[in-house]
């Protein structure tokens, strides 16, 4: 059916692919961060956050308890959205479709489905194409990027090792990433469907990424940000912004060190800044080395 | 001589202002401290979080802050998209939270909801011809009511979407992402002449005509 222009004119397209994609654009240079509940919330966006992430427990907390973790408590997650006016962002279940729906209902900004929490699908990610709200899912290098992308994902974050405050698994992603990238942008034309077959992603995101040079959605770095330096290190690195997990509220000053890192992050190149910010921040969290931790325990294997 | 645009680039998407001034023709670059405003004949204040950039312009020892409203009464022309917007208007509805205070708008932020109620659609702008414009709005703002310096260049039913004073010029949408410049060639026109608004746009518009057309 054709429709002429002035029907289109007025009309209110939603959950479009560029509507979806466009809410992480405004989020660059930003810094998002875990809080469980509504005055964790406050002091976030005091601090300067871009984002809140909604969840019942930080990554190390997760960690601490074991058992199954789920998606939060409906009514904190209102309390959370009625707490501040930034953008609030909530975590469901790999493959549970089902608590993304219930995410969606509730009026949550963005869906995190995120390996922190314990994973309902071992085979099949969720169809983030049928959903209103963009998605933002954890990747490892570019061949689970651009599957994720290919699934509907309007966001890509490293997985680092969440609840560790250890950075190395996000340098080791994000390192890893952009490498490829760099390395698939110089590949001759007839390597491309090789390379797609070799990671194992869509052929026409591959070529997508070989002709611009960078990801067709956003790519932030988490998992093991605890500093102001950390955050600083991965925006270096290439990333364009950061997602805090148990690095702040499992800290000694959580809004010191929130601010300190919401300012790292804008002026990540600048040392002297850098410097100045990282003085007296009280106790970082505790850490736990990722290389410790045993293959049942990391959360990064979690998704393909 | 090439126009030298400064985009502010504490938060937000700083990076599609500065590809789309440079399809534009001109020369964009970041602006993080006063120093970078030197050589900024115009400045872009981008989509993002404005208690974000509140908190980043606010309490920096650096006073970028203080910095961009003295060129701007200079008459260096300012474009702010979406957070930008409210963060030139002198009143925002139930806050007082950090921001320039220099235009006579006042605004309401995340006037369309959660991101579910974000959209994108075509909007008639009479000062940049047809067709319409294809305008992306994410959580955005609206402009409730403005002085009488202000001239109206687009309206929702919800509202104002697009404003211009002097050497400011606000919208509610994110021209930036969408593959159409015409909005950044018009505040590329506001440098040759910032204190006129009808000698630039060829239509004068008002509110009334663009819900009639």
């Amino acid at each position: 059916m054709v429709t002429s222009a002035k029907e289109v004119q007025g009309k209110k397209l939603t959950g479009t692919d560029q509507v979806k994609k466009a809410l992480p654009q405004m989020l660059k240079g930003g810094v998002i961060m875990d809080v469980v509940n509504a005055e964790q919330a406050r002091i976030a966006e005091e601090a300067g956050a871009v984002a809140v992430m909604a969840l019942e427990r930080v990554p190390a907390d997760i960690r601490a308890d074991g058992g199954v973790a789920r998606m939060s408590d409906p009514e904190l997650i209102a309390q959370i959205i009625e707490a501040v006016s930034i953008p609030v962002m909530a975590k469901a279940r790999i493959g549970h479709f089902v608590e993304a729906q219930i995410l969606e209902a509730l009026g949550v900004d963005c869906i995190d489905e995120s390996e922190v929490l314990t994973p309902a699908d071992e085979e099949f990610h969720i169809d983030k194409t049928k959903f209103n709200v963009p998605f933002v899912c954890g990747c490892r290098n570019l061949g689970e990027a651009l599957r994720r992308i290919g699934e509907g994902a309007a966001m890509i974050r490293t997985k680092g090792e969440p609840g560790t405050g250890d950075v190395v698994e996000a340098v080791r992603h994000a390192r890893k990433i952009i490498g490829e990238i760099r390395q698939l942008t110089v590949l001759p034309r007839e390597e491309r469907m090789t390379f797609a077959k070799n990671i194992g992603a869509p052929f026409e995101l591959v070529n997508e990424v070989a002709e611009t040079g960078q990801l067709p959605v956003v790519n932030f770095a988490a998992g093991g940000i605890a500093t102001p330096a950390d955050a600083a290190l991965m925006m270096q690195l290439g990333v364009e912004g950061v997602f805090v997990g148990s690095g702040i509220f499992k800290s000694g000053d959580p809004l010191k060190r929130a601010v300190a890192i919401v300012k790292a992050t804008t002026f990540y190149k600048d040392a002297k800044v850098l410097a100045e910010i990282s003085r007296n921040l009280g106790e970082p969290m505790v850490g736990r080395t990722a290389r410790d931790l045993k293959p049942e325990e990391t959360m990064s294997s979690r998704g393909w | 001589m090439k126009k030298k645009i400064g985009v502010l680039a504490l938060q937000g998407d700083f990076a599609e202002h500065i590809h789309a001034i440079e399809r534009c023709g001109a020369t964009a670059f970041e602006v993080r401290k006063s120093s970078d405003l030197d050589a900024a004949d115009g400045l872009i204040i981008p989509g993002g979080e404005s208690t974000a950039i509140a908190k980043l312009t606010g309490d920096n020892s650096d006073p970028v802050f203080d910095t961009i409203r003295a060129r701007l009464n200079d008459g260096m022309p300012v474009y702010g998209t979406c957070m930008g917007s409210i963060f030139l208007a002198k009143e925002i509805e139930g806050s007082t939270q950090g921001r320039l205070a220099v235009m006579d708008i006042k605004v309401r932020r995340n006037a369309f909801g959660p991101q579910r109620n974000s959209f994108q659609t075509e909007l008639p702008i009479k000062c940049l011809g047809e067709p319409a414009f294809p305008a992306i709005f994410i959580r955005a703002p609206i402009i409730l009511s403005c002085g009488r310096n202000v001239e109206v260049l687009a309206t929702m039913p919800e509202g104002i979407v697009m404003a211009r004073q002097d050497n400011m010029l606000v919208s509610a949408f994110h021209p930036e992402i969408a593959d159409d410049y015409r909005v950044h060639y018009y505040f590329l026109k506001m440098l040759d002449n910032p204190a006129v608004a009808s000698k630039i746009a060829s239509v004068q518009s008002s509110a009334d005509q663009l819900l009639a057309g």
